[in-house]
């Protein structure tokens, strides 16, 4: 009896972590499925005209998505330019002023910042910039990102710099060396690894972004090199020909997305190895 | 009697009301080590953060009386043109992890921005690292970040990069607390080869490494100096109740 | 020899110690201005912050007031949405919103939970364990549009299939599918939240349980489960968070209908997907509005559910 009651606890054990490897590696199956048919139709799409090429009115075949990878690079420029010193400066002060009023009510800030919707973002980005100057643009596509960047710049870098003994900042005044190039020249050169991966993630995580682009790049058939006119990216340009009744337009659309998660995920890749190489050890 | 390199009068401080240093009044001696012992939480750290003040760094932190190097008040001066003046080793090897050990050696001056030519520069680096008699052992490998290091050999660089701003005092608080016997053995010979060029104050809670290496010990205790004067004597026979206590190993 | 990494920060060094040379001060002191002029760089970065978000609550907020004061609360439950006739009502998208992002995390549970669970008292190391995790975080890298085109392209047509041998209309998009996408997209975010809570169980219990006898089943079951059910609570709702705010996948798969939905094979619109859809074709102040509003309402649900959500983590990492 006792052991009929010890069997069939083994039984249930043996269930319960069947059911649950089954359920996690299926959690998985859509990756596999989304990374499979992208890459069988984008691949075949994919050359050296898809990459340097405009997009072909409808009906003409061929054509490339050259105006969405300069203009994703474009807004990326952008966002990186406003949303890093920035980022930054603000992730420094954090860390040196662990506790405190106003580092309680920033960190309070940024995390709700980072929940905002990318859409309401988007149209925020709208009214600052795309209604004062009564024109969609690149800038203001890329302020849109900026903002979206900001969170996990300053997270990431305050968590990097609170890592850093004290008595590292120690050393160096004590040297006679004044706070601010404590900072500058000690202090954030030994947390450059962890700050640099901040940087890659968080524009990673604005690479494939679209929502906030649709009422500020909002997207252009031509290459567009001007800040201040509208560009097109390559989520957008995923979104606007997938939705589109053109089959050719849906082949630009599936090489675009090969070459979108390639490049997303490179950067990830790039965050978490490349910079492993480089991290100071205390 | 020459003039004292460090003189304090009355000197106190305070983390906001609380007093953690009363009436400290002593005179270090030049060329001699000086060891300021007693237990722990006496005050001996938060005086010797004084001398560089490294103490004000902490918010509300505050002092009274006067703190005079070769005459001049500290207290008087910019901090950081104080600081160059002193020279400070901490408990836990700190060297700056991202330079080499070149580098390292001249931090003081690449960070504050002295220009000095290479050959100044390598003369200092030389100097320093034979004085903290480390030179042997890194002169092949200047240009390596120190992280290979051991670490009495990371310590003896951080007192070379001390060493190498020269500065009129050197505060080495507990240097060897965090290292092994054998390295703890290595740098206290260091300090009394360094001492005949080098004004040193020392920190430290082993009765046994002041009674070594120091030529004047203070004793410091809740705050208070109980007693100051050549080592020797105060060992043998010192002249306060507490002192003989502490020495005797009835407390700290 | 340089073996310092040039950060850029001779450059700034260079650019603060200028700044000093040009002010004429009466005591020159060559130290306190470039000082001061730093530590009032990262004051006002870390301000700005509070600034930015302020900003975006104000910016909302004003662009919302023609329809706050043509409507009123009537906007949260008046279910017509003409823009012919002026007449705006928030609810068919509350309830798009409510729907998608509620069936999005059912359908999520048992997968993350089950991730969490493996990953965490499983198979914690080893190559196929840390393949599993390297999969979900590039689960989680995919950008959304990716999600929705897959979606629109894959998954419809499987949709419409299922509908046809079920007898309703083919619609293919419509609030399914975008549960469904929205809950593949949530997994790997619940599922890491929930790893981080069970790595709070402290060893000592497990132990304990584990030299008693018990089988790991029902020590998950039994002691584990229960010390982190606020924890996995927590995570869920700020996977909610995710999904609420969620829009190109939502907007790509969910059928653009501006009513409510009659079934959940029905198409329907989110509070995101009709900004997304509508906001460049609003003509009027009143329309734009009506939409900055949707904005705001997206703005609040999500500050809180977040708030909310880590509120309750942090409690319970305090009680450990």
């Amino acid at each position: 009896m006792q052991r009929d009651k010890f069997l069939f606890r083994l039984l249930k054990d043996r269930l319960f972590k069947t059911a649950v490897s089954i359920f996690s590696f299926c959690s998985i199956l859509p990756l596999v499925f989304i990374l499979f048919y992208i890459t069988k139709n984008g691949i075949a799409v994919i050359n050296w005209q898809f990459l340097t090429q405009l997009p072909k009115p409808v009906g003409e075949s061929g054509g490339g998505i050259s105006n969405a990878i300069v203009g994703t690079l474009m807004l990326l420029v952008v966002a990186c330019t406003l949303a890093v010193p920035l980022g930054i400066s603000a992730g420094i002060y954090l860390a040196e002023h662990k506790t405190g009023k106003l580092s309680y009510l920033v960190r309070l800030c940024v995390e709700i910042l980072h929940g905002i919707p990318s859409i309401v973002i988007g149209i925020i980005a709208y009214v600052w910039i795309v209604k004062p100057l009564r024109t969609f643009s690149a800038f203001s596509g890329g302020i849109a990102l900026a903002i979206m960047m900001l969170p996990v710049i300053v997270r990431t870098a305050e968590e990097t710099l609170k890592l850093i003994p004290e008595t590292l900042k120690e050393a160096s005044l004590a040297l006679g060396v004044p706070y601010y190039k404590t900072i500058l020249k000690v202090v954030v050169p030994a947390g450059l690894s962890g700050l640099v991966t901040g940087i890659i993630l968080s524009i990673a995580r604005v690479a494939g972004e679209t929502a906030p682009l649709l009422f500020t790049a909002f997207g252009n058939p031509f290459m567009n090199l001007n800040l201040f006119k509208p560009v097109n990216s390559l989520p957008l340009l995923v979104f606007n020909y997938a939705a589109s009744p053109y089959p050719e337009w849906h082949g630009l659309a599936w090489g675009a997305s090969l070459v979108l998660v390639v490049f997303v995920l490179l950067l990830n890749f790039f965050a978490k190895f490349m910079t492993k190489k480089w991290k100071v050890r205390f | 009697m020459e003039s004292p390199v460090l003189k304090t009068e009355n000197f106190c401080a305070f983390f906001g009301a609380n007093q953690i240093l009363k009436n400290i009044s002593l005179e270090v001696t030049r060329n001699k080590l000086t060891a300021m012992m007693g237990p722990s939480g006496c005050g001996k750290t938060t005086l010797v953060r004084c001398i560089n003040r490294m103490h004000e760094l902490i918010p509300n932190a505050t002092v009274s009386g006067r703190m005079l190097l070769q005459g001049e008040d500290i207290y008087a001066m910019n901090p950081i043109l104080a600081r160059r003046k002193i020279g400070m080793v901490f408990q836990r090897p700190n060297p700056f992890p991202t330079m080499n050990i070149y580098d390292n050696v001249i931090a003081g001056y690449k960070l504050n921005g002295i220009r000095i030519d290479k050959a100044g520069l390598d003369g200092i680096v030389e100097e320093s690292l034979r004085k903290a008699a480390l030179w042997n052992e890194v002169k092949d490998n200047l240009y390596k970040k120190g992280t290979f290091l051991s670490g009495g050999q990371q310590q003896r660089l951080c007192i070379a990069r001390a060493l190498a701003m020269k500065p009129e005092i050197m505060l080495l608080d507990e240097p060897t607390s965090a290292l092994d016997p054998k390295s703890t053995a290595h740098i206290e010979e260091l300090m009394i080869e360094l001492k005949q060029t080098v004004t040193i104050i020392l920190v430290t809670h082993n009765i046994a490494q002041a009674a070594r290496t120091s030529d004047f010990t203070a004793f410091i205790y809740l705050g208070e100096l109980v007693e100051f004067g050549p080592t020797k004597k105060l060992f043998t026979v010192p002249q306060d109740k507490r002192t003989e206590e502490y020495l005797t190993g009835k407390f700290g | 020899m340089e073996t310092e990494i040039n950060t850029g920060a001779t450059g700034v060094i260079d650019f603060l110690e200028s700044a000093n040379l040009k002010t004429k001060r009466e005591t020159f002191d060559p130290f306190t201005t470039p000082e001061s002029i730093f530590r009032a760089i990262l004051y006002g970065s870390a301000l700005c912050m509070v600034v930015l978000l302020f900003s975006v609550f104000l910016t909302l907020l004003i662009w919302s007031l023609p329809s706050i004061k043509e409507f009123g609360l009537r906007f949260l439950v008046s279910k017509t949405w003409d823009p012919v006739a002026g007449e705006f009502g928030a609810l068919p998208f509350l309830i798009g919103t409510l729907i998608t992002s509620f069936l999005a995390l059912v359908i999520s549970i048992p997968f993350s939970l089950s991730l969490s669970i493996y990953l965490g008292e499983y198979a914690a190391e080893g190559v196929v364990p840390s393949f599993l995790r390297s999969a979900v975080e590039l689960l989680a890298g995919v950008p959304s549009v990716i999600y929705g085109f897959w979606g629109l392209f894959i998954l419809v047509p499987v949709v419409r299939a299922v509908e046809v041998k079920l007898g309703v209309t083919p619609y293919g998009v419509g609030i399914a599918t975008s549960s469904l996408i929205l809950a593949v997209m949530i997994i790997p975010y619940s599922a890491s939240l929930g790893r981080e809570v069970l790595q709070l169980v402290p060893a000592e219990l497990k132990e304990a349980a584990y030299s008693l006898g018990a089988t790991r089943f029902e020590v998950i079951r039994r002691v584990i489960l229960p010390y982190v059910v606020s924890g996995v609570t927590a995570g869920n709702i700020l996977a909610l968070g995710r999904a609420v705010g969620e829009t190109m996948a939502v907007t790509m798969v969910i059928g653009n209908s501006n009513v409510i939905p009659q079934s959940i094979f029905a198409p329907a619109n989110t509070m995101a997907s009709v900004i997304a859809n509508e906001f460049t074709e609003a003509t009027s102040t009143l329309y734009v509005s009506s939409l900055v509003e949707i904005g705001l309402l997206l703005f609040m649900v999500t500050m809180i559910i977040n708030i909310l959500g880590k509120q309750i983590i942090k409690k319970m990492s305090v009680q450990v």
